[in-house]
């Protein structure tokens, strides 16, 4: 039986088959409509542009990022907040959203999305006439 | 070269979670002192320390802040971080969401006692302040030659 474990730096290739190699970090967002479309800005931090993947499958809106601390090498953990490196979340877009004409710019670790409805279903505005 | 440091990337941030286990299981979720400083899960902006011989690495998340608006001060081994998140409303759109902080934050962390308050450097880069403090020369380990 092993009760003392080794509380220092763990092996090399141990991390990425752990049990929790694929804890993920759930970013933060807002998300607003307007007549146009959606608008969806999500916070993560230290994901630089070839760290993010947003992928729209059938239905499906993911975003997925991967930080990059740039931490020098041989550092110990003297406190932590956030606990993994990776953001992903995902989101059901639905049928009169554009997911193939989606723009997404990242800046300062802010991802923005907009999402455009398709034209037949931007609100029309319909005149009352007066008899 | 490049995969061995995102690799030790999520190492170390493996290695708090799997820490904070082991102390739950030791001394029973609840029993381990908080510092004094030490703020509710959640406090914007999250924030990660770690040290090697040559300095102390503070990593503050912060997306989205304008550079100039980031206050870092040092006094001894005590580091205040403060600022304010603004963010852009849009008027007449309807909000289904709104998880993202905005106002002002202030978090101050105390250090280890061996940094030089003279020899502080903050870079902002995708959206994280990165800080970092050098150690006083005397406190390193040094390595002694046997003759």
């Amino acid at each position: 039986m092993n009760t003392t474990k080794d509380l220092g730096r763990p092996e090399a290739g141990a991390v990425a088959q752990g049990p929790d190699a694929e804890h993920f970090l759930r970013p933060a967002v807002d998300i607003l409509e307007d007549e146009g479309g959606i608008t969806l800005y999500a916070d993560m931090p230290g994901v630089p542009r070839d760290g993010l993947d947003v992928v729209v499958e059938g239905d499906t809106l993911s975003i997925e990022g991967r930080a990059d601390f740039r931490l020098p090498e041989g550092m110990q953990a003297l406190y932590a907040d956030v606990r993994s490196t990776r953001y992903q979340r995902s989101f059901s877009l639905s049928r009169e959203l554009e997911g193939d004409k989606i723009a997404a710019t990242l800046k300062d670790g802010v991802l923005s999305l907009r999402i455009p409805k398709r034209e037949e279903h931007k609100p029309r505005k319909i005149d009352v006439r007066v008899d | 070269m490049l995969r061995s440091m995102n690799h030790w990337n999520g190492g170390l941030f493996d290695e708090f979670r799997r820490l904070e286990r082991e102390i739950d299981q030791v001394f029973g979720a609840g029993g381990w002192p908080s510092g004094i400083r030490s703020v509710t899960r959640g406090t914007y902006p999250p924030i990660n320390i770690g040290s090697t011989p040559e300095q102390v690495d503070v990593y503050v998340l912060a997306a989205g802040l304008d550079p100039k608006s980031i206050d870092v001060t040092i006094q001894q081994n005590l580091l205040t971080v403060a600022g304010e998140r603004k963010l852009e409303r849009e008027e007449g759109a309807n909000y289904y969401r709104r998880e993202r902080f905005e106002g002002a934050f202030r978090r101050v962390l105390s250090l280890p006692d061996d940094v030089d308050p003279a020899r502080v450097e903050a870079n902002y880069r995708d959206g994280v302040l990165h800080i970092t403090v050098k150690r006083r020369e005397s406190a390193r380990p040094r390595q002694i030659t046997v003759n």
